[in-house]
């Protein structure tokens, strides 16, 4: 740390340096995947299947390969043998059921969309039109579309399985020790307390990243090379291996500039499998880019969950205890990291609060949809959704102000590090002087006072305002907790340091950037810890080649965990050319002090820049005996601990009661994402973050017909906010810096998704509240928002959903709940 | 997305335009902006085998003034009619209708007429044509002939230009010093309207003397709100006269149900969309 110390007037780290990546990124002037052009490279274009589940009984291709410059056409039956089954990394339980998932479907297709023939031709039109002239014959199979039906088996997406059910995984804080018995407390609440009990609907989106996805495969020379828009080519290059039974070390991914992913490719596909395949048949470099529709409807989907819950409270509010009973829609296949995704959400439904019993329920389900699988949060942001709109019921059954009923659970900033019941010790926080701070910025009481005003003089456009108080677990991960969730790899990352002749200095990591902005905040970091100027330090990842080893880039995981790593390589390259400076400057080793890029001998002006040394090192002309002539260094770090951000978000939201339309006022978040490298890339993360929540709360909804036809198949219905639909964020920090780590940060890339989901949709709810509303499905499309109230204010039900069953309540009836909250059939249906 | 193969060609003149159909027939499609065809023809649901582009006849592009009318070439792009500094004064609920239609690349490219001829229940500028009564005059190869808007309008994608026939020009009498409003509903901005409302008055007083309300995505085609236009004459423009008046808006409608709400939704909509077009337009 003494390098970040004594330059502090100059600091990199904390710097609003622009990002140095966004020239070349914005104005396109780089190598995206589908620029690539090789000799004689080849293009494909996939046959998909329009059926959700359907027997394949014949697939007719002579026409497509009799077409103009059609080079082949390959099949499932063509591949069967050498396709092997596209893997998941995790199998949440020993138990787990996998149907197979061939990468081109042979027999069967288990999801509209799927890929049942491959045309190769030597341009991508010819290869479209001949795509038109494969004949596939289906057999139409039963369907499982319905998430709820499909749990009971009603119809089986894969009858072979002989069952829909993946997997079932269970936490209990009695089992993990950790806390008491829940359905203790949930019934010692049945009879002198209160017990919330709710049904919220997670709905499937879709990750909907700026750049299609496309694949190039060179199978020319002895390395076969596969260029990916992906997130993840080391863990890709692991898969292909495996399955395809090629040596790891002849197969290279590339990772070029990937224009997004959020979650979306976080997979090894189908069409990587194929682009190897057909490359290998044809001798010929291929390229597959896939079309918007083709992504919107085969490209993995997030979220699509059901959840139950039930939070035990004693009558002054104090919580006792929760329960969360999770039914989740993998789609088709288990997707790489998909059955894992409700896992990801187990240690956080507890929140920042102390609840002194625990129990976390999850059951995988399989149907005939797109299969789902990470998405911006992967788990937590359905977690923080249940416990923030769960507290705001209680502070309503309370009488009290949601924020008031949060200070009175939350831990308290003396209490760090504190054991919470999922298991987990957050080390650092402080959730009032963040909610504090957010509060004041808000002017939550003005507008409190505005609320009220409103109602009272019988405005037409209510006002209401949700909180979210947000922590999450980032850093993703520590490779033993890793192996003790069943995981099928590790959680390190990888960095290396090379000091170039010239004073320049390559710094290697095997996290995977896709927009975030690595190369600037990574360079910024190296810039403090080896004293070289911000400019001199080049990043370089995202190819197997160039940095060899790596576990890419998803879960907030690049800075908290490679960040750390390049600090430690950082550190072993001064460490080496303190023994050759102390040797240039004829010193002892122990008498010099390194700062600002500089050795120096105590007391003395004379010294030596780290890049003298390299050149000296470069050289090797005079170095001290036995010494290796490389300063390079590489270090692995993996952490013990995930990191845990945390923030207080406030939202103002206008309701129109004449049509149902809500509108943002104001949306202020105060976020603690410990030490900052780059303010201005956090403040990009978060206000990216924001919207892509607040999308989930009111616009976006991937939805199926009863046959399972995507109905929301272009961006026409696939509703994706753009800048016209947002307002300005006001966003702030207060830091408390992580203990984990020697930089002190937790990660940023997805706490906007995180919190402000809740956010908004309590904020809606509060504004209708006292009409006898309580919950308004997800997204609060004007249509829901409209029938809730027009159903509460005829003397009906109130409004949770008006297009499918809704937020029902779930209740059991033989345990009475009198003098509860889980009176969802008087508020909202 | 790429297309199926076609042919293309761009004639120069509306003649060599008409030549060019005559010839092809239902194996062509013309195209204007491309705004509404290409996504088509991208998405394979259309494979015409010839695409023949009016962009390149210049006859076809500008407004002029034309006595009690304006005359709108059907190839004007939607960004130049609503920078026309006649059609914001003698045709205001036309600038006011493209101010909100779809994005700014779309209003570059898509055009007045091809929007128009396009024929979408849910395209912004039916419903304005529609209360403005706005005259098409189709050219095909026996002359030039005039359809009223009431008549333009024939179903689902559906006008009264014919197979061999081309919409040259729109002209759009003139309502100087009416005030005008369209009210638009959306759930995000580059959306098209649930359901929108064109609304333009003619105020005497503080009284309305006339009305046109007309109403999109409210069935197959762009309609008239004929009953709030009748209750609306004579009436102060106060919220409650209003209000009464607006409350007639789907009477007789035939709205379609959607992701984004269905047909019971969409006639409540009207309703208060209505009320408030028709206010903002009579400047209460």
């Amino acid at each position: 740390m003494t390098a970040t110390q004594d330059r502090a007037g100059t600091a990199e780290i904390g710097r609003d340096r622009r990002r140095k990546e966004d020239q070349r990124l914005i104005t396109g002037r780089t190598r995206w995947t589908d620029n690539m052009v090789l000799p004689g490279m080849l293009h494909m274009a996939m046959v998909r299947s329009p059926f959700a589940h359907a027997r394949i009984t014949s697939v007719d291709t002579e026409a497509a390969k009799g077409a103009p410059n059609v080079v082949t056409v390959l099949t499932g039956a063509d591949v069967a043998d050498e396709q092997g089954s596209v893997p998941t990394a995790w199998n949440i339980t020993t138990e787990q059921k996998n149907p197979p998932h061939p990468a081109i479907a042979v027999d069967r297709v288990a999801f509209a969309g799927e890929v049942v023939a491959v045309v190769v031709a030597r341009s991508a039109a010819e290869a479209r039109d001949a795509a038109e002239l494969v004949d596939v014959d289906y057999e139409e199979l039963p369907a499982a579309i319905d998430l709820k039906r499909a749990a009971a088996d009603e119809v089986l997406a894969h009858p072979d399985l002989g069952t829909n059910i993946s997997a079932v995984w269970q936490y209990d804080s009695v089992a993990a020790g950790t806390g008491d018995a829940v359905d203790e407390a949930i019934e010692e609440a049945r009879g002198n307390g209160i017990v919330i009990d709710r049904e919220y609907r997670q709905q499937r989106l879709i990750p909907s990243f700026m750049e299609p996805r496309s694949f190039v495969c060179d199978p020319t020379g002895e390395q076969i090379t596969l260029w990916s828009s992906t997130q993840i080519p080391h863990i890709t290059r692991f898969f292909l291996a495996v399955v395809l039974g090629i040596p790891e070390s002849k197969l290279r991914v590339i990772a070029p500039d990937v224009g997004g992913g959020f979650g979306g490719k976080l997979q090894t596909v189908p069409e990587e499998f194929i682009a190897i395949l057909a490359a290998r048949r044809t001798g010929k470099p291929v390229k597959y880019t896939e079309t918007r529709s083709e992504s919107l409807m085969a490209a993995h989907h997030g979220r699509d969950q059901w959840q139950k819950l039930t939070l035990a409270a004693q009558q002054d509010g104090t919580v006792t205890g929760l329960k969360v009973e999770l039914l989740v829609d993998l789609g088709a296949y288990a997707g790489t990291v998909g059955g894992g995704v409700p896992i990801l959400g187990a240690f956080m439904y507890n929140a920042i609060y102390k609840f002194p019993s625990y129990r976390f329920n999850c059951t995988n389900v399989y149907t005939n949809k797109t299969l789902t699988d990470a998405y911006r949060g992967a788990g937590r942001p359905e977690a923080t959704f249940a416990i923030e709109r769960l507290m705001d019921e209680l502070a309503v059954e309370v009488g009290v102000d949601p924020l008031e009923i949060r200070e009175k659970n939350w831990i308290k900033h003396e209490e760090f590090p504190f054991d919470t019941v999922a298991g987990m010790t957050y080390d650092t926080g402080n959730y009032e002087a963040a909610t504090a701070k957010a509060r004041e910025m808000f002017g939550y009481d003005e507008l409190r006072a505005e609320q009220k005003k409103r109602r009272d003089a019988g405005d037409t456009v209510l006002l209401g305002i949700g909180v979210s108080t947000f922590t999450e677990m980032c850093g993703l991960a520590p490779s033993r907790v890793l192996g003790a969730l069943n995981y099928g790899a590790g959680g390190w990352e990888h960095a290396t340091i090379r000091m170039l002749p010239t004073g320049k200095v390559e710094a290697i990591t095997g996290a995977s950037a896709h927009g975030q902005g690595h190369e600037t905040a990574f360079s910024q970091i190296i810039a403090d810890r080896l004293g070289v100027p911000f400019e001199d330090v080049e990043v370089l990842h995202g190819d197997t080649l160039i940095a060899p080893k790596g576990y890419d880039t998803y879960g907030s995981r690049s800075l908290v965990v490679g960040g750390e790593a390049l600090v430690r390589a950082a550190d072993k390259v001064v460490e080496k050319a303190k023994v050759v400076a102390a040797h240039m400057l004829e010193a002892s080793a122990d008498d010099l002090e390194f700062s600002a890029g500089r050795f120096s001998v105590r007391g003395t002006d004379q010294g030596v820049a780290i890049g003298e040394v390299a050149t000296a090192v470069f050289a090797a002309h005079d170095l001290p005996d036995g010494v290796e002539p490389s300063l390079d260094s590489e270090a692995t770090f993996d952490p013990d601990t995930f990191s845990f951000p945390h923030g207080t978000h406030l939202c103002a939201m206008e309701v129109d009661t004449e049509t149902g339309a809500v509108k943002m006022r104001k949306y202020v978040c105060v976020d603690d994402v410990g030490n900052v490298i780059n303010p201005l890339i956090v403040e990009g993360q978060v206000h990216g973050g924001l919207v892509q929540g607040i999308a989930q709360a009111l616009w976006e909804e991937a939805v199926h017909d009863e046959s399972g036809t995507l109905v929301s198949a272009s961006f026409v219905d696939y509703l994706v906010p753009t800048a016209a639909d947002t307002i300005s964020f006001d966003v702030d920090q207060n830091v408390t810096p992580s203990t984990f780590t020697s930089l002190g940060t937790k990660g940023v890339g997805e706490a906007g998704t995180i919190a402000s989901t809740p956010a908004v949709v309590n904020a809606v709810v509060d504004a209708v509240r006292h009409l006898g509303i309580n919950d308004i499905r997800m997204p609060c499309t004007p249509e829901r928002v409209w029938k809730a109230i027009h159903t509460a204010s005829s003397g009906g039900s109130g409004g949770a959903d008006p297009t499918e069953g809704a937020a029902a309540p779930h209740f059991d009836e033989s345990t009475g709940m009198q003098g509860t909250a889980d009176r969802t059939d008087g508020g909202a249906q | 997305m790429i297309p199926a193969q076609f042919d293309y060609v761009a004639p120069t003149s509306v003649e060599e335009a008409l030549a060019a159909l005559a010839e092809h027939g239902d194996e062509a499609k013309i195209i204007a902006g491309g705004q509404s065809l290409l996504p088509v023809l991208r998405m394979r649901l259309n494979a015409p085998e010839w695409v023949i582009d009016l962009g390149r006849i210049d006859s076809l592009r500008g407004v002029r003034d034309d006595g009690d009318a304006l005359v709108v070439g059907a190839m004007t792009t939607h960004a130049d009619v609503r920078q026309d500094p006649l059609v914001t004064e003698h045709a205001g609920l036309v600038t006011k209708a493209i101010a909100h239609l779809a994005d700014a690349q779309v209003r570059h490219r898509g055009t007045f007429g091809g929007a128009l001829v396009h024929a979408d229940p849910a395209g912004d500028l039916g419903a304005p044509a529609l209360v403005l009564g706005a005259e098409f005059v189709i050219a095909g190869p026996g002359g030039t002939r005039t359809v009223a808007a009431d008549d333009f309008f024939l179903g689902l994608f559906e006008t009264a230009v014919g197979e061999d026939e081309i919409l040259t020009e729109v002209r759009l009498p003139k309502h100087t010093g009416w005030g005008s409003h369209y009210e638009k509903f959306v759930r995000v901005a580059h959306q098209w309207p649930i359901v929108a409302v064109a609304a333009t008055v003619r105020m005497d007083g503080d009284t309305i003397a006339e009305a046109r309300v007309g109403l999109t995505n409210m069935g197959s085609t762009p309609v008239r709100a004929r009953a709030v236009e009748e209750a609306l004459a004579g009436q102060p423009a106060t919220e409650d006269a209003v209000r009464a008046a607006a409350d007639r808006a789907a009477d007789g409608t035939e709205p379609p149900s959607d992701l984004n709400g269905d047909a019971d939704y969409r006639r409540h909509l009207a309703t208060v969309l209505t009320r408030r077009a028709v206010l903002a337009a009579a400047g209460a």
